[in-house]
């Protein structure tokens, strides 16, 4: 479990890590779709080198991304096969049977799958691995403040999102716990037929389920005790800014994309 | 040498930037069948320690003799059932192990995962509910209508009924009401004494220390920093209050009263000791002054 590195935060001090999340999490959504404008090696290029960029700012060591793709891999090896085999026919045909066609116009477009894909692996990566989750929701919440006029219950919605994201780590603490006392019983888990591994579940699970409820009863007396109210107009103790460096990742946004809507043409 | 550590340090998270060393260098050695008491702050290594007995953690580097078990970071899997069933492990809060449907059942999961029958299993889980002190009648009952001091019992029965030869406890008596402690404690020592079981206590009651322990490890920040039996520990008052540890109540007290010019040889630790010594000191039925 510890080398799952997708969705887990580490704590430097770079520029990256200090951008508004709300910044970030914009961003991320432009970059993506940044990355389906590029459709030529040369734009391609100014991409990967943005994305590189970006990463060299963040003081991250390039190793946890990508260890970050790996759980990923059979997703894109999928991927990148279908489009491979099954691309409508176009340029020189390299291969042909049945239905099956491995054209250069297939061929292409799989690299260009696969760098898309691993792009943008690698930008959320580097958005969750810079920033805490509950930075992230906060800044969700501040994004989606303007749905309040349509009747969303943004604020509740955002409680949700950072209680669910607090108790992550505390419930990862709580099976490791509830493993280890069941290992020192005797009992393996990943080991053994499919069957086997299933029912060395349940004393994880039953165990965990009890403790979350009773977690979540606890938390709700806690919230109630102190006056927590679902309607309630709240304030925020996080408060986020948006920084002279924030408006400068975006004028290097701009160029990059000025830069892609060039070559593109090329 | 029933419990050997050499040069055992740990590491979590080796080889990445959250890299935390847990324990370093520690080296000590008890012989079989003795009652050794882990004392130190939060956070300084304890349950770390603890948990390398039956290697839940494998230690980075160093070595560990549990009687015929030896772990080393090469340690493989395959090799370690027969150490978890020597070595029973109760972890602080054990009732959080619980999840079957009866208690019978419940105490009965360890021997049978480690290949007994379940008529035989059911047996001995009647029988180790018996030594907690819970009668047959908890058998059928769901552990989860239990209370906490119910559950708890339940809990080290299940460990119990693997028939452990040493028994790792991590603050067992934590949340316990006083009269639920001393009686999990006397359990605990009954079985160390009438049964021969090795017993590693972690605990931050230097009371049970002193009453119970034949040794005693102090670590600091992950190291050994002291080892030896309660009276080498609790006699430097000096040294204690450096490392902000406890002493006894009762050594307190003499401690005090040697501060007004009384001499103790040696300083009594626990209640039954300080009055054993002052009940000397006074002949029967005299009236001295002093």
């Amino acid at each position: 479990m510890s080398n799952f590195i997708f969705g887990r935060y580490l704590p430097l001090d770079s520029v990256v890590h200090h951008l508004d999340p709300r910044n970030k999490l914009m961003l991320s959504f432009c970059y993506i779709v940044l990355v389906f404008m590029a459709n030529n090696p040369v734009s391609y290029l100014v991409i990967i080198a943005f994305t590189v960029g970006a990463i060299l700012a963040s003081k991250i060591s390039l190793g946890f991304f990508l260890k970050g793709i790996r759980p990923l891999l059979w997703l894109i090896v999928f991927t990148v096969v279908l489009q491979l085999l099954f691309s409508p026919a176009g340029g020189h045909v390299y291969f042909h049977w049945a239905f099956i066609n491995i054209t250069q116009f297939g061929l292409i477009n799989s690299v260009y799958i696969f760098i898309r894909f691993l792009l943008i692996i690698m930008m959320s990566t580097l958005l969750t691995l810079s920033t805490q989750p509950l930075d992230i929701a906060t800044g969700l919440a501040s994004l989606m403040k303007p749905l309040r006029w349509v009747k969303v219950p943004v604020d509740t919605l955002a409680m949700m999102l950072s209680i669910a994201l607090r108790f992550v780590p505390t419930l990862m603490d709580e099976a490791n716990k509830i493993m280890n006392a069941q290992r020192a019983r005797g009992v393996d888990f990943g080991e053994g037929g499919l069957l086997k591994q299933a029912k060395s579940l349940i004393p994880l699970m039953v165990p965990l389920f009890m403790s979350a409820f009773n977690r979540a009863e606890d938390l709700s007396t806690a919230m109630e005790a102190r006056g927590y109210q679902d309607s309630e107009h709240r304030s925020q103790y996080r408060i986020l800014t948006w920084q002279r460096r924030d408006t400068v990742t975006w004028i290097i946004f701009v160029v990059v994309l000025a830069a892609i809507l060039v070559t593109r043409r090329w | 040498m029933a419990i050997t550590f050499e040069h055992v340090s740990y590491t979590y998270q080796a080889g990445t930037p959250m890299a935390t060393s847990a324990v370093t260098d520690v080296s000590f050695s008890v012989p079989d069948h003795s009652y050794l008491a882990i004392i130190g702050h939060t956070g300084s290594g304890k349950s770390t320690l603890i948990q390398q007995l039956n290697a839940l953690l494998k230690p980075t580097s160093g070595q560990i003799t549990v009687d015929n078990f030896t772990i080393t970071p090469k340690t493989t899997n395959a090799a370690l059932k027969p150490l978890r069933q020597h070595v029973g492990m109760v972890f602080q809060f054990p009732e959080s192990q619980l999840f079957e449907e009866t208690v019978r059942q419940d105490i009965a999961f360890g021997p049978r995962n480690f290949g007994m029958g379940e008529t035989d299993a059911f047996k001995l889980a009647d029988a180790m509910l018996q030594t907690v002190g819970l009668d047959s009648s908890y058998a059928e009952r769901s552990p989860f209508e239990l209370s906490g001091g119910q559950m708890r019992r339940v809990a080290i029965a299940g460990v119990l009924a693997m028939r452990p030869q040493v028994l790792v406890l991590d603050e067992p008596t934590a949340g316990l009401d006083p009269q639920g402690r001393q009686e999990m404690m006397g359990l605990f020592e009954r079985l160390h004494r009438e049964q021969g079981l090795s017993i590693v206590l972690v605990t931050h009651q230097m009371e049970d220390v002193a009453q119970y322990a034949e040794q005693v490890a102090v670590m600091r920040a992950g190291k050994l920093v002291k080892f030896g039996t309660p009276h080498a520990i609790f006699s430097d008052a000096d040294w204690l209050q450096e490392n902000q540890l406890d002493m006894p109540r009762a050594a307190q007290f003499a401690q005090r009263l040697a501060n007004r010019g009384l001499t103790w040889d040696p300083l009594p630790l626990t209640a039954e000791q300080l009055a054993d010594q002052l009940a000397a000191r006074w002949p029967q039925g005299g009236d001295a002054h002093v």
